[in-house]
């Protein structure tokens, strides 16, 4: 890439971003005016926020994830709810200072900063996190995420590594720092807490997300990603919002497939992976940022126990419960058919099988053997 | 001895028929003292066991002696026959004192200021006199206490004075169904006794009937194998007091705190009693001065009661058949209209016709079989509930004032129920409450249970006043109260029942019985109070959040303002203009 390239897609990168915070800054200030008309006008402001409960959820084929319904609880300011209101103003005013200024506050460091809030200051960090969690879902209405508001996770994301360079715009200088994923020799590249401001040069043709380290070490070692040109993704269990958020800007941004290797079992197929896919239930309102609708499954399936002929533990009673819960209440997989029958054969079969259990047939088997089997066929893939 | 009585200090003495009833029931009761020899001597028995089995063997074979017995030759029955003799009451009870409240020295202490001040109050109602009653504890020793109780009652004739104090068994209201306070079995005589067993001192009396009369000073022991009184010394001194009786009382006994104490009693009696001036001085008092007061609240003695007939109902075979042969009726209609009360000639007919016993039949003649028919017959006719004229409420008014006198709170209830029945016996129920001000939030309420105006103090788990309160559902009434339990705050409950005949559940009369009449009325009473308790405890909920909600407002609003500022940049002016407008609109507004 040239000199006169980077630098354009380094203003490209900046501009972006700037939009963005206009968006959210815009989205804080329409709220607040709204309560200060209402004031004007010898009323009682309200604010309406979505209401969270399974209830007011519904998987939407065409969006490919869980949306929150058109329910919304008001809350008008009262002499019960003025405290409430004070302090959810107040969290408004700092994060809107916090897009100004560039800068972010994790949920610690929010409930610190309140302690100079005077009387709207929170005595636990419980209160102050409920009211992020109503300002989250306050403005998630607007399009604008947890990371936007500048509020973010205490832990970090998954690993990275392969065919992809980030973006990632130093927060003081506004320099665009080049990250190239396939020079981390053995390592990888760690996804940061908050990853709203980056952006991404890749020509790989998919993302390979992986439940377990173990097997993200082994094809990062062996360079697995150079031979199929992909980026490998690590999720480390339920992915934690990071990896949701950095996995669903790349394939975004990037058009790329998404391919979940997990686990056979209740846990990685419901949990994991329908979590990465469609978002989960009680948090129905952050899928529309977090979830990743293009991500199939590529297995480990309940077919490939038969047809690898794989090593298995017998399914627990809580696999069973789950599995069975699927089927009956999860509204993803009561959409799709090939699932409800990839499930009946699990619990048919009453077995579960790990991704490692492929090492049964050579270490290397996953990488030489059953990866390439199955990425000559992504159409067979599960949806 | 469930119905043994205390004895009025009363100056119209106990009359020639009514002595003759006590004397009467001192032989009846002598034939059960009988019995508890047998049981005297199975702890002799269990005595001689510890020889080892021989003796054991032996001992069980005949009847035990007082004596060790060593192991010996059996006896015959007429060496039997030779042991066997009389054994006086006084001397049945110096030996099984616990039935008479005198278990252990705090008991002792307590049970002995029961018995005078029940007798004092008893005693100055009956005379028509509002009862002013000093009680006085003075410590002698660690466990030695002198014991005086004084009134300004009717005082007792001289000759009287003797046998009321130093003989058991002797007095007015035995056998009378009427409602009065007849508490801890055989009183003051056993209390006397009680001291002279554990000090060797006498009883000392003071007395006089009236002005004009002179004032008697007494000393008196109990010889306790004739029951009789025996008089120490007996002369006439100046007393200050116009009319009245003072009587000292030396024992072991033990001053402790709690609800089982002395002060919690007097206090209690002094809640109950709202016409009495009661003046205690406990040990610990060094002088006159210092005893505590708890002030007269009326001036009006309670009502007379009247004393009433058995009502059939609540009759049992065997006191039926006593009846019958007591009676000094003619014939079975005759004493079943006489004798009873709401008994008709036209039901005393029905009765005896259901029973197929002749109405002209001699009561004295009637068998233990037609005697069953007849108690059979009773239960299955219809008879009207016997009058209520007999029990006398201490009342709503006095109840309340009773309270505010007694405990600092910041609301008070009183319930007074109107009469009502069970197994023929009238009974009526009073609660009163005091809600909030001193009293412990976070603690069970106190319960105080009263009986004809005595309060009682031990076994409160096992009295249905109990029962009916912790079946009460306070929640419904804003207070707190763990499953199955006392309820949760700064509440105090009284609940006095008041009946002619109140049913214990045993001898110690320390609980009042399950039946299903009596704890609904404690209910309904209870439920009644709390309701107003409730409406009390919202109106201050409402005053709080009032309180609450201005604070609020000048807490918080500032705070929305501030918000605003930040994120739309308001000047300080349009800041305030937010403030004001705020304040306006939620200060008007109810909802909170």
């Amino acid at each position: 890439m040239s000199e006169a390239q980077v630098h354009k897609r380094a203003n490209e990168v900046k501009a972006r971003n700037k939009a963005l915070d206009t968006i959210t800054v815009g989205a804080i200030e329409a709220s607040a005016r709204a309560v200060h008309q209402r004031i004007l006008k010898r009323g009682k402001p309200d604010l309406h926020f979505p209401i969270r409960s399974l209830k007011n959820v519904s998987y939407s084929e065409k969006q490919g994830y869980f949306t929150i319904g058109k329910h919304k609880k008001t809350r008008t300011l009262t002499v019960n709810t003025v405290k409430n209101f004070a302090q959810t103003l107040r969290m408004m005013g700092l994060s809107k200072e916090l897009v100004e200024t560039n800068d972010f506050a994790t949920k610690r460091d929010a409930y610190y900063q309140s302690k100079n809030w005077e009387e709207a200051r929170f005595g636990e960090q419980s209160e102050s996190d409920a009211v992020m969690d109503d300002i989250e879902a306050l403005f998630s209405v607007d399009g604008v995420s947890r990371e936007q508001l500048r509020f973010i996770p205490d832990e970090h994301g998954g690993a990275v590594a392969g065919n992809l360079v980030v973006l990632d715009p130093d927060r003081e200088t506004g320099e665009v720092e080049r990250i190239d994923c396939t020079r981390f020799g053995s390592g990888a590249y760690s996804i940061p807490s908050m990853v709203e401001h980056l952006s991404f040069e890749t020509d790989a043709k998919f993302i390979l997300a992986i439940e377990t380290g173990g097997i993200f070490q082994r094809l990062q070692s062996h360079k697995f990603w150079q031979s199929e040109n992909c980026i490998l993704i690590s999720l480390a269990g339920v992915p934690a919002r990071a990896t949701r958020r950095f996995i669903r800007k790349l394939s975004d941004e990037c058009k790329l497939p998404v391919y979940a290797f997990v686990d056979c079992d209740p846990y990685g197929i419901s949990n994991i992976y329908r979590t990465l896919k469609v978002g989960s239930g009680n948090a129905a309102h952050l899928s529309q940022f977090f979830c990743v609708p293009k991500a199939r499954f590529l297995g480990v399936t309940p077919q490939d126990i038969r047809d690898y002929e794989l090593p298995t533990h017998p399914l627990l009673e809580v696999d069973i419960k789950r599995a069975r819960d699927a089927l009956k209440n999860d509204p993803f997989f009561k959409a799709h058919k090939p699932w409800q029958k990839a499930i009946h054969d699990l619990l048919e079969m009453g077995v579960r099988a790990e991704q490692q259990a492929l090492a049964m047939w050579g270490l290397n088997y996953v990488i030489e053997e059953y990866l390439p089997n199955k990425l000559s066929e992504p159409g067979k893939f599960l949806p | 001895m469930s119905q043994q009585e205390s004895f009025a200090f009363a100056a119209k003495s106990a009359g020639g028929r009514k002595v003759k009833a006590a004397r009467k029931s001192a032989k009846a009761s002598a034939g059960a003292g009988k019995k508890a020899v047998r049981h005297a001597s199975t702890g002799a028995r269990k005595k001689t066991t510890r020889q080892g089995p021989a003796a054991a063997r032996a001992a069980r074979k005949k009847p035990a002696s007082r004596h060790k017995a060593a192991p010996r030759s059996r006896a015959t029955a007429k060496e039997m026959a030779r042991k066997q003799r009389d054994i006086s009451i006084s001397e049945f009870f110096a030996k099984n004192r616990h039935l008479l409240g005198f278990d252990n020295p705090s008991k002792a202490l307590l049970t002995t200021v029961k018995e005078g001040v029940d007798n004092s109050l008893d005693a100055c109602e009956e005379a028509g006199i509002v009862p002013d009653i000093r009680i006085e504890i003075h410590q002698h020793g660690e466990t030695r206490f002198r014991v005086a109780l004084e009134d300004n009652g009717p005082g007792i004739v001289r000759a009287e004075v003797p046998k009321i104090f130093g003989r058991l068994l002797y007095g007015s209201k035995f056998h009378r169904l009427r409602q009065s306070r007849g508490q801890q079995g055989i009183g003051i005589s056993a209390a006397g006794m009680y001291g002279l067993l554990t000090t060797g001192r006498p009883v000392v009396i003071t007395t006089r009937t009236g002005p004009k009369k002179d004032a008697h000073h007494f000393e008196l022991k109990i010889d306790t194998r004739s029951n009789e009184p025996k008089v120490k010394k007996s002369e006439v001194v100046a007393w200050d007091k116009d009319h009245g009786t003072r009587v000292e009382i030396e024992l072991e006994g033990g001053y402790r705190g709690g609800q089982h104490s002395v002060d919690a009693y007097i206090r209690q009696i002094s809640l109950a009693n709202p016409h009495a001036q009661i003046e205690f001085l406990p040990p610990n008092a060094e002088k006159n001065g210092d005893a505590i007061v708890y002030p007269r609240v009326s001036e009006e003695l309670p009502p007379e009661t009247a004393e009433i007939k058995p009502h059939p109902y609540g009759v049992e075979l065997g006191v039926l058949m006593q009846m019958f042969r007591d009676t000094r009726s003619r014939n079975l209609r005759g004493c079943l209209q006489g004798d009873f009360a709401r008994v008709s000639g036209r039901i005393a007919d029905e009765i005896c016709k259901r029973a197929r016993v002749k109405n002209t039949r001699r009561p004295g003649e009637v068998s233990r079989d037609e005697a069953e028919r007849l108690h059979k017959a009773i239960q299955a006719t219809k008879i009207m509930a016997p009058p209520t004229d007999c029990i006398a409420p201490i009342g709503e008014e006095l109840i309340e004032r009773a309270l505010r006198a007694e405990v600092e709170a910041e609301f008070y209830a009183s319930v007074t129920r109107k009469p009502a029945v069970y197994r023929g016996n009238p009974f009526l129920i009073e609660v009163g409450l005091a809600y909030g001000g001193n009293l412990p939030g976070d603690a069970p309420v106190v319960a105080f249970r009263f009986a004809n105006r005595v309060p009682l103090q031990y076994q409160q788990g096992a009295c249905t006043i109990t029962k009916a309160i912790t079946a009460t559902d306070w929640k419904s009434y804003q207070l707190q109260q763990p499953r199955g339990a006392m309820p949760v705050g700064p509440l105090l409950i009284m609940v006095h029942i008041a009946s002619v005949w109140v049913p214990f559940t045993s001898e110690s009369k320390e609980a009042i019985a399950h039946y299903p009449e009596i704890i609904k009325e404690i209910r309904l009473s209870l439920q009644e109070c709390g309701r107003r308790v409730a409406t009390h405890i919202r109106k201050r909920k409402r005053e709080a959040d009032e309180e609450k909600k201005r604070a609020y407002i000048v807490q918080y609003i500032p705070q929305v303002a501030v918000g605003l500022q930040e994120i739309l940049g308001l000047s300080d002016k349009a800041r305030a203009q937010v403030v004001s407008n705020l304040t306006d609109v939620l200060e008007r507004s109810r909802r909170m």
